[in-house]
């Protein structure tokens, strides 16, 4: 059988700590992803350490406290736009006056931008937010069903 | 640098071993995760922070949805005797694989030694000398995967995706009865 209970989290002083860090997680997840094409990181690091933080919030404050920020029709939807994105910014190189192939750097082919600066490099920024979004939303999703679905062995049954 | 190598190489193996050896779950998945993170001081000392930063975050992750799944669900762990056959066939797929090991290692480079510096053909040469003229990329590893093989990341995702959907048509609370049914959406 599936046990339902609530998780009521752990104790003040690790909600109180986890409370404080856990904007700071988030920062530091978009800074991965914006500065992916400057720095080491990109869309997949930032967008674990984005999820992480909705992991914390689970682990320490109970699972309704990350399903209030972000509900599960919500995050399942996100999942998709997230892919949808990464494939509409890949398809709008096929149009034949932004480059005609799939994929095509058309913003690069177009102004390089300076580099080391954050508004460079083309799509490279924009499919790196994408994928962040994606496996955000990915990796909560299956932490939150992982711990919302416990199945429990009953013994002499 | 070699001296290292091989404490690495020998800590990986030792907790590998353990993992699969011991009889408690937590301490297989902990050592599990220890195997990835010696991997990780490999790429670092590789010089590869971008391929090291991935396992960072994702070994932390499978760690605490691993914990979580094998303390709270209650699983039980499978001890069994191996038959005399199964040892057989382990100690010679271990000799096969020693031996042949020993002739491969004998035509590879050495340990942190890219294979750039030595083919002057390589095609990585040519992503790291033309790729800020081409992308405008300063991280020439995010050039490679977003710009040159983008392919490999659409993928890549592809893959994600279809495992979430998966995981999450499998695991949800309820299954769809009707579609006019008010119950069918909730989670």
């Amino acid at each position: 059988m599936v046990d339902l209970t609530p998780n009521r989290g752990m104790t003040p002083i690790v909600q109180t700590i986890a409370g404080w860090t856990k904007g700071l997680v988030f920062l530091f997840g978009i800074y991965i992803v914006l500065f992916g094409h400057i720095t080491p990181g990109g869309g997949f690091a930032g967008g674990v350490i984005l999820a992480l933080t909705f992991v914390l919030m689970t682990l320490c404050c109970g699972k309704e406290s990350a399903l209030r920020k972000m509900p599960m029709h919500i995050a399942a939807e996100l999942d998709s736009v997230g892919a949808l994105m990464f494939l509409v910014i890949a398809w709008l190189g096929v149009w034949s006056i932004l480059g005609g192939t799939f994929f095509t750097n058309y913003i690069a082919k177009w102004n390089r931008g300076l580099p080391y600066h954050i508004l460079s490099s083309g799509t490279i920024p924009l499919c790196n937010i994408a994928i962040a979004v994606k496996v955000a939303v990915s990796l909560f999703l299956v932490f939150t069903l992982l711990v919302m679905t416990r199945v429990i062995h009953k013994p002499n049954e | 640098m070699l001296e290292l190598t091989g404490v690495l190489l020998l800590f990986m193996v030792m907790a590998a071993i353990i993992a699969i050896e011991t009889k408690d779950l937590l301490g297989a998945v902990i050592s599990v995760t220890a195997v990835g993170f010696g991997s990780i001081i490999a790429f670092f000392y590789l010089r590869a922070p971008d391929v090291a930063i991935v396992p960072i975050v994702v070994e932390v992750v499978v760690l605490v949805i691993l914990i979580r799944a094998t303390l709270r669900a209650g699983l039980k762990t499978f001890i069994g005797n191996r038959p005399f056959f199964g040892y057989l066939v382990t100690v010679a797929l271990l000799v096969v694989i020693f031996l042949a090991g020993i002739r491969v290692f004998g035509g590879l480079p050495a340990f942190g030694d890219p294979v750039v510096a030595r083919i002057p053909d390589a095609p990585a040469r040519a992503y790291i000398e033309s790729g800020l003229e081409d992308t405008g990329a300063t991280n020439v590893v995010t050039a490679v995967l977003l710009d040159y093989r983008a392919y490999d990341t659409l993928g890549e995702a592809t893959v994600l995706f279809t495992s979430i959907v998966g995981a999450v048509a499998i695991l949800r609370r309820k299954a769809r009865k009707k579609p006019s049914d008010p119950e069918a959406d909730e989670w």
